[in-house]
């Protein structure tokens, strides 16, 4: 058997994924499409079980348009690529990835010349005291439970935190009936002025920012801006929120809380890869370095999406389009160059806006000072934010590896990949340093828990 | 600028060995300075599997790990926190006759060291460990050996000794070292030169380039044990596991998780290792056959590190060959986490007294012939 000169696998089946594999097949390539979900579309398009009847306009709503456009593509794409969805890949070595398949409980190797890392987001999460009880799910939570299941987190629901997903997943929520009980916002209605020119650059999403407010507002559900959440109360689930506006404290009732502070680029399989990592002062954020093409440090290996730092879904699109082109031409695969640079300016032209959002939804930078000592900062090892302090002030812990073997935050079954940011701006806090200094988690296999009995390998697939 | 430090001993390496030497130092009045590179405890000593164990060791280790036995008694005295050390047990597994033979005999050459080795076999095994899988026939406990939790005692021992006195520099590589006769001398960058009298080589899987540089080459080589951690489970287990002739090895921690090791990991580079996808694939079928209840349990995460090993797996323990004043404390194979304590009581001594009270000639760094005359002998 002799082995293509190109071997691409792409990792991820979002917008980002879903366009990078479009593009090789494009050029005559069949690429390997290893994707979690069942259903190709990624977090922000992701489809519900087949036989479920909700039409895209209902699931999507404003967005309806390029979600039907992204699964047209890879629905269109199933004869031309190898599409392998249900595919955990947990680990990564010797040029070939460790796959699991959820149907079948059985783990292979997928050897790849060239990787296109696709990864996507999860919810950037500052918890709050109260967050574990039952109701309380992220923003990004309670939006699959609407688009995949077609479910409410509950019937009367506070949204919080900050970020566009929180005005939205509000306005999802709302038109699909159910009581928003209110929408808190740690940003101030002045940031979101302050923003407004960069936010110009893309005035339809803009615009359309815009348009969830106003309907929120018009149908009567109550807008905070400035709201710092305190607490959440209930015994057996959630009952009410407690939030502070200028010292003062406030309580509404509720059954659910929608909580997020943006999004988090998933990164651990850049990391396993060996990928370099670069703090990002605008992701305030760690991320695998990539360049404007979509280049990882490791030959080989490239970078799409929000996987790599957080850009949104259209971005993520064009990103994928454009690393995959990369991907060809540095195998000299003839391209369309013109297409290529067309993209890095869209790109590039995006990150204003990007910036212009952050300014909008900015981090709430006193959240580590507010977090009171009893407040459960890594949920799988039950690690308190006290703990944390009391391990910087016993034994000078300042690094982030040093925190989590002295106090097991981050070592529970998420590895960190939920209470990560928050324990890093805890410790940042604690001694006094930057969050940049204070470093991150060392990647280590599994990227998601693994049943022990499937780390043999069912059969491994022949790499010439 | 420059910091220019003069001391009695100055360690190279923060591990186990290096901090519990400088905590001994100090409790003998001897001014010390660490330098560690990165952060002490954060290497070998704070990632391995965390036993606790004198059976099975070599019987030239045992005094050093019965002096260690006893030292591990005294934690919270000597540097406030127990880290987790509890004397659960540590129970060897027999896969075989032979094998339960091999664990008998070494019961009996142990002897002397009153180690109180129960072998179980039979009706006895399966009523004291109902959790254990088919292939076993037999074992050997030792139920005054125990675990601990590394990633709390090894820092915590540089923390006692920093406590004490020592002057510790962490994320301090040692970039050069001479010797003028008399004196040490040590530059770490720009920023720091530390002059001494003594100077203590515990760097670990890195120590052999010391010693080299003194004439004291030695055939180490690094290794990287495959580690892996399950999520918690309802507690079933006291004992820490270990198999004859095997090379898994597992303990449940208090919490529920299991800790498990076995079989090589990979280097990614001189400094850093991560577990292996073969390995890991072979330590779970190991897992599996040792304790069945694991089978639909999940790894959450898996690691390794840097360790030294010497051809015959015994440390280097004792002065230099060549240098005064230069002693070397290194190349555990994999197994230095219990006697670390010992050891750097042993290198106190060294350093003050001139002679060990515990046996260590079997660790004598003369035992590797010099290169010169190595290669008459190698070319015959």
């Amino acid at each position: 058997m002799t082995r293509p000169v190109l071997q691409p696998v792409v990792v991820g089946a979002g917008p980002a994924g879903i366009r990078a594999a479009q593009t090789l097949a494009a050029h005559g390539l069949r690429p390997i499409v290893i994707d979690e979900a069942a259903r190709a579309g990624g977090q922000i398009y992701r489809r519900p079980p087949a036989h479920f009847k909700r039409t895209p306009q209902r699931l999507y709503g404003t967005e309806a348009g390029r979600a039907i456009a992204v699964h047209a593509a890879i629905d269109d794409l199933q004869d031309r690529i190898d599409h392998r969805p249900d595919s955990l890949v947990w680990s990564a070595q010797d040029q070939q990835l460790d796959v699991l398949h959820g149907p079948t409980q059985t783990t292979r190797t997928v050897p790849y010349g060239q990787l296109i890392v696709a990864t996507g987001a999860t919810d950037r999460v500052l918890p709050v005291p109260g967050w574990t009880l039952p109701g309380v799910y992220t923003l990004g939570g309670a939006q699959v439970a609407l688009k995949f299941q077609g479910c409410a987190i509950g019937s009367r629901v506070v949204f919080m935190g900050t970020g566009p997903l929180l005005y939205l997943v509000a306005y999802q929520y709302a038109k699909a009936g159910v009581k928003v009980a209110a929408v808190l916002d740690t940003a101030r209605f002045v940031d979101q002025l302050a923003a407004v020119p960069a936010m110009l650059r893309q005035p339809a999403v803009f615009a359309k920012g815009v348009t969830y407010i106003a309907w929120l507002r018009a149908h009567g559900v109550a807008l905070r801006s400035g709201a710092r959440p305190v607490r959440i109360l209930g015994e057996e689930r959630v009952r009410s929120v407690v939030w502070a506006e200028g010292g003062r404290e406030h309580t509404i009732d509720c059954d659910a809380v929608g909580f997020g502070y943006a999004l988090r680029s998933e990164t651990q399989l850049a990391d396993l890869l060996g990928c370099r990592f670069a703090y990002a002062p605008m992701h305030r954020a760690h991320l695998p370095e990539r360049d404007a093409a979509g280049r990882s440090s490791v030959p080989g290996v490239y970078l799409a999406g929000d996987g790599a730092g957080i850009m949104g879904a259209d971005a993520a699109e064009w990103a994928g389009e454009l690393t995959a082109l990369t991907l060809l031409a540095d195998h000299s695969v003839g391209v369309d160059t013109q297409r290529a640079r067309v993209l890095q300016q869209k790109l590039e032209k995006l990150s204003g806006f990007r910036a212009g959002l952050e300014r909008a939804f900015p981090f709430p930078e006193d959240w580590a000072a507010q977090a009171p000592d009893e407040l459960v900062v890594c949920r799988c090892e039950n690690v308190t934010a006290g703990e944390l302090r009391r391990a910087v002030a016993d034994s000078g812990a300042d690094e982030m590896n040093r925190l989590k073997a002295l106090t097991r935050v981050g070592m529970g079954r998420c590895q960190g990949r939920m209470c990560g940011v928050a324990a890093a701006e805890i410790l940042a806090h604690a001694t006094g340093q930057p969050v940049q200094q204070v470093g991150r988690f060392r990647g280590q296999a599994p990227i998601k828990p693994i049943p022990i009995h499937l780390l043999r390998p069912a059969d491994e697939e022949v790499a010439a | 600028m420059t910091q220019r430090i003069v001391t009695d001993v100055a360690i190279v390496g923060g591990g186990i060995v290096g901090s519990s030497a400088a905590l001994a130092l100090r409790r003998k009045g001897l001014r010390v300075v660490l330098l560690e590179r990165d952060l002490c405890g954060s290497r070998s000593s704070g990632v391995n599997y965390g036993g606790v164990r004198r059976q099975g060791r070599p019987i030239s280790q045992l005094p050093l790990a019965q002096r260690a036995h006893g030292i591990w008694g005294r934690l919270p005295e000597l540097i406030g926190t127990e880290g987790e050390y509890i004397r659960s047990g540590h129970f060897k597994i027999a896969r075989s006759e032979a094998d339960l033979a091999a664990l008998e005999a070494y019961r009996d050459s142990a002897h002397d060291f009153d180690l109180g080795i129960d072998i179980l076999s039979g009706a006895r095994l399966r009523e004291r460990c109902p959790w254990l899988g088919g292939k076993a026939v037999g074992g050997s406990l030792c139920m005054e050996d125990g675990q601990a939790n590394p990633r709390l005692v090894s820092p915590a021992f540089a923390l006692a000794a920093a406590r004490a006195g020592a002057d510790i520099h962490e994320r301090t590589r040692v970039d050069e070292i001479a010797h003028d006769g008399q004196f040490f001398h040590l530059r770490a960058g720009n920023a720091l030169q530390v002059k001494s009298q003594v100077l203590l080589n515990c760097a670990g899987a890195w120590a052999s380039a010391i010693a080299e540089q003194f004439g004291d080459a030695v055939p180490m080589q690094s290794g990287h044990p495959a580690m892996a951690v399950t999520e918690p489970l309802p507690f079933f287990m006291h004992w820490s596991l270990g198999v004859e002739g095997g090379t898994v090895y597992c303990r449940q921690v208090a919490r529920g998780n299991l800790v498990l090791g076995g079989g090589p990991g990979r280097a990614l580079d001189a400094d850093r290792a991560r577990s292996d996808r073969a390995s890991m694939a072979a330590l779970a079928t190991q897992a599996v056959e040792l304790l069945p209840v694991l089978r639909d349990a999940h790894f959450i995460r898996t690691w390794s590190g840097t360790e030294g090993y010497l051809p015959d797996r015994q440390p280097v323990i004792g002065p230099s060959r060549t240098t005064s004043g230069l002693f070397h404390g290194f190349g555990f194979a994999g197994a230095g986490f219990q006697v670390g304590p010992a050891v750097g009581e042993v290198l106190a001594e060294l350093v003050s007294d001139g002679r060990s009270t515990t046996p260590i000639d079997a660790f004598g760094i003369g035992r590797f012939a010099p290169a010169s005359t190595a290669e008459p002998a190698l070319a015959q």
